[in-house]
Order: structure tokens, then sequence, then C-alpha cells
């Protein structure tokens, strides 16, 4: 069950070129600047870009061989992806949504009820809140039963306290999936509270010092404002976010 | 007053609206989401019926209708009876005449759509036409009720193209534009001054429901 990629992707401003890849019972946070390629890598995994040159292959199964011609659509391969803006549909309401692509319609109401959305089910999607529409995205592909779990950013666009509570949310999912799951933020202290393996992304290549570089600067930053060191204290680390160096 | 014709325009209207609908919006749908070559050209042939004066679009359309044209012997040759001067060939004038007014409407209602939502529904596993059909139509409501009441309203209010490519038959062409013109001719004023009167309030109904459709459009947008 091992999800494997190894892609390149000229963009505008550099080439993108990582190989890496994630285990089943592993959640992998890829972290880096705006701009560094992060959301492009996992539109890849899920099939809505093409590398240029690459491979990406789960459990034996190639989704994309570049030089093989092979390539297989978003639709075949079973996978979740949570976007930054949660687009839920808006013309049908919230267990409609839930249920859009499950697998098995019986398990929409016990996801809504884990994720404590099951008292909005009859509403449509412009009436529930930010976090309630994220939490409700999460449902949404999870009822799929997805083989893989994609999440682009999915806490950037919330107010710190909903972030908090759904990043244990993602904490305790991970503990009950056992599938690849792989997460694109920004936030390093996110990607410290989530993450099994880091994976620093900076201009389309993977720079494992960068997360050390990240801290001294941080570090050097918060000495020199008098402020307290408080690496690893997620709670009051939220605001401070890799876009700052 | 003869109500023979105003019901042929009702007919024909319905009929064509239906029709267009169908078949503009993948159309549409090709223009507002999906890249390809000649995409302009196309596009600006697709709008040369608003451009055109009707007896032109009229003219060239009896021309590829008639017997001669492509398209009159194409037609022959599966029914075995001639295009022009019949219902069918007055709905096919109509089809290209009105194209534009279903598709301008439903390409910007299109276009509104959000390109993550529809990528969303191809993760979920949705084909291409399934989103088509789940996702886009039903986002797409207020525009396609748009195209639908422009597409009505100019079919009943249609006359150059109609003339030139239907003339004036009873209860096959002669529509209520056309019967009116020819009540003028004829100096029956009192017939043709009914006839305007009942089309009135029709066309003003149908563009009031088009306001409050687009008012609404924006309120939920």
């Amino acid at each position: 069950m091992e999800l494997k990629i190894s892609v390149k992707k000229r963009l505008p401003s550099f080439e993108l070129d990582v190989a890496f890849s994630c285990s089943p019972d592993k959640l992998l946070v890829i972290i880096g600047p705006s701009g560094a390629g992060k959301t492009t890598i996992i539109r890849m995994i899920a099939g809505l870009d093409k590398p240029d040159e690459g491979t990406i292959t789960f459990n034996g199964e190639t989704w994309i061989d570049t030089k093989n011609g092979i390539f297989i659509p978003p639709q075949k391969r079973q996978l979740g992806f949570v976007f930054q803006d949660y687009p839920l549909f808006p013309h049908i309401n919230l267990q409609k949504n839930i249920a859009f692509a499950a697998h098995d319609e019986t398990c929409v109401e016990r996801l809504m009820k884990r994720f404590d959305i099951w008292h909005l089910r009859n509403r449509k999607i412009a009436m529930i809140s930010g976090g309630e529409r994220q939490r409700s995205a999460i449902c949404q592909n999870l009822a799929r039963r997805p083989r893989v779990l994609l999440l682009d950013e999915p806490f950037s666009a919330l107010d710190a306290v909903t972030r908090k509570t759904l990043r244990k949310e993602v904490k305790k999912l991970k503990g009950e999936l056992c599938i690849p799951i792989i997460h694109v933020t920004h936030d390093i202290s996110e990607a410290t509270q989530l993450g099994d393996e880091l994976l620093p992304v900076v201009q389309g290549r993977i720079v494992p010092r960068w997360i050390l570089q990240f801290r001294l600067k941080d570090l050097s930053f918060r000495r020199r404002a008098g402020i307290e060191d408080i690496w690893g204290q997620n709670d009051t680390y939220d605001d401070l976010e890799v876009s700052r160096i | 007053m003869d109500w023979q014709p105003l019901f042929l325009s009702l007919k024909l209207a319905a009929v064509s609206t239906f029709l267009l609908i169908i078949l503009a919006a993948p159309l549409a749908y090709a223009l507002a989401l999906t890249r390809f070559a000649g995409k302009a050209f196309l596009e600006a042939l697709i709008n040369l019926p608003m451009a055109l004066p009707p007896t032109v679009l009229g003219f060239y359309l009896l021309v590829i209708m008639g017997p001669k044209g492509f398209l009159g012997r194409f037609w022959e040759t599966i029914t075995g009876s001639p295009l022009v001067f019949t219902f069918q060939g007055i709905i096919m004038a109509l089809l290209i005449y009105c194209l534009p007014f279903a598709i301008q409407p439903m390409k910007a209602a299109f276009e509104k759509i959000d390109r993550s939502m529809l990528e969303s529904a191809y993760v979920l596993g949705l084909s291409p036409l399934a989103t088509f059909l789940r996702v886009i139509i039903p986002n797409s409501v207020s525009g396609l009720a748009a195209a639908a009441i422009l597409v009505f309203i100019h079919s009943i209010g249609a006359f150059g193209v109609l003339l030139m490519v239907g003339g004036s038959i009873p209860g096959e062409t002669k529509v209520v534009s056309i019967a009116i013109y020819e009540a003028v001719e004829s100096l029956a004023y009192r017939e043709a001054g009914l006839m305007c009167l009942v089309l009135l309030p029709i066309s003003y109904s149908f563009l009031l429901l088009l306001n409050l459709i687009t008012r609404r459009s924006r309120a939920w947008n």
C-alpha cells in the first residue's frame, strides 16, 4: 500500500523535481514556503496535473508513467482530496454532499456524527461555517473510502480556534485510517504537530535542512524581539508562518 | 382573428427552445471550460447571426437548405421531402438564428462555476459527462433559464429569416410575425392590431421573468 512518487515538472519560475514515498500508516507533511510547488505535487498524485517526466505508483499499480504513456485519470485512483477552499456542491444539502460519491450510503450518518455535522444535514452549504465546511469536505472524501488521502492546506482559511480543533480531528483520524495521508501546509507548527514525516520543499526541491534553518531564524527573531522560545508549544505558535522568512 | 399563426409561433418557439437548450449546452460547455484550437473562430461564427441582418442570414440558409444546397439534399435523402417552406425547415433556421442567444447566457453561467468544484467531482469518481449532468447543470439553472427565455422570445419575434426560408404557408410556416406583416400589407389594421396586442403581454411577461431570474441569480452569488 505504499505510494511512490518520482516526478519532474517545469513550472514558470523553477523546475519541480522530487522523489519520495509514503507508507500506509504514515502522515507525511509536505512543508515549505508559498509557491514552492507543494500543491502541484499533490495535484499530480491526484491526477489533476500531469508531470513532464516521472512515475507515480500505488501498491504496485502505476498511476503515471510518462515513458510508457500511462496516465490513470483521477476518477479511477479512488483517493480523497480535501481542497484548500472546500468546494462542496452548493445545489444539494449537506447530507447529499457527503453521500455524493459514498461507497456505501450507510456510512454517511456514522461519518457525519463522527465529525459532529449530523445536526446540519438538511442545510445548504451556504448556511454553514468554514470549519463545518472543512469537516464536511473531509467527511465527503472519507465516505468514498479513499486508498490515499490528500489534504491541501485544509486549515489555511480558518480561524486559529477552528484550526486547532480540526488538527486534533486529523490527528485522531490518522490513527483510525490505515492509508497513506499527505498533508500540505506552510505552517510549521501544524507540520510538526501532525506529521510522522516531514518533507520540506523549497523551489521545487526537497531541502531537508530547511526546517532547521527556519527554526534558527525563528529563534533569533524571537530572541531579538524578546519573545520566549515556545518551539513545540503549538497553541501559541499558530500565527507564525513560514512565509515570514 | 385567425389564431392559427399565433399557435404556430408558440409551437415553433417551444420546439426550438427545447431543441436549442439540449444542443447548445454541450457547445457552451466546450466554449466555457475547455481549450481547443480555433475556439475564437468558432465563437465568432456562432455569434454571427446576431451581427448579420436576418434577411442576409435567411438568404444563405435558403441557399444551403434549398434543393441544391448540401443541407437540403441531405434532408431530402433522409426524409424524402424538401426542407425549405416546411415547419421543419423554419425550426432548423431558428436553431441557427437563435444559437447565440442560447450560448451566451449558458457560457456565462458555466464560466462562473468554481473549477475546484469540478476537480473535486473528478476526484470523487465522476466522469466528465456525469460531472456535467450532476454538478454543472444543477449549478447553472439561472443561466439555462435565461437562455430558454431569450430563445423563446426571439423565436416568437423572428421575421426575416422565417420569411426567407419558410415563406407564408398557412398552418405550416405562416407564423404570427408574418401574419401581422401580411395583415398590414392588406390594410387589415384591426386584425394586425389584435395580433400585436396578444403578443405584447407574452413578450413582456417573459422579459419580466428573465429580469427576476437575473436578480435572483445575482442575490445568490
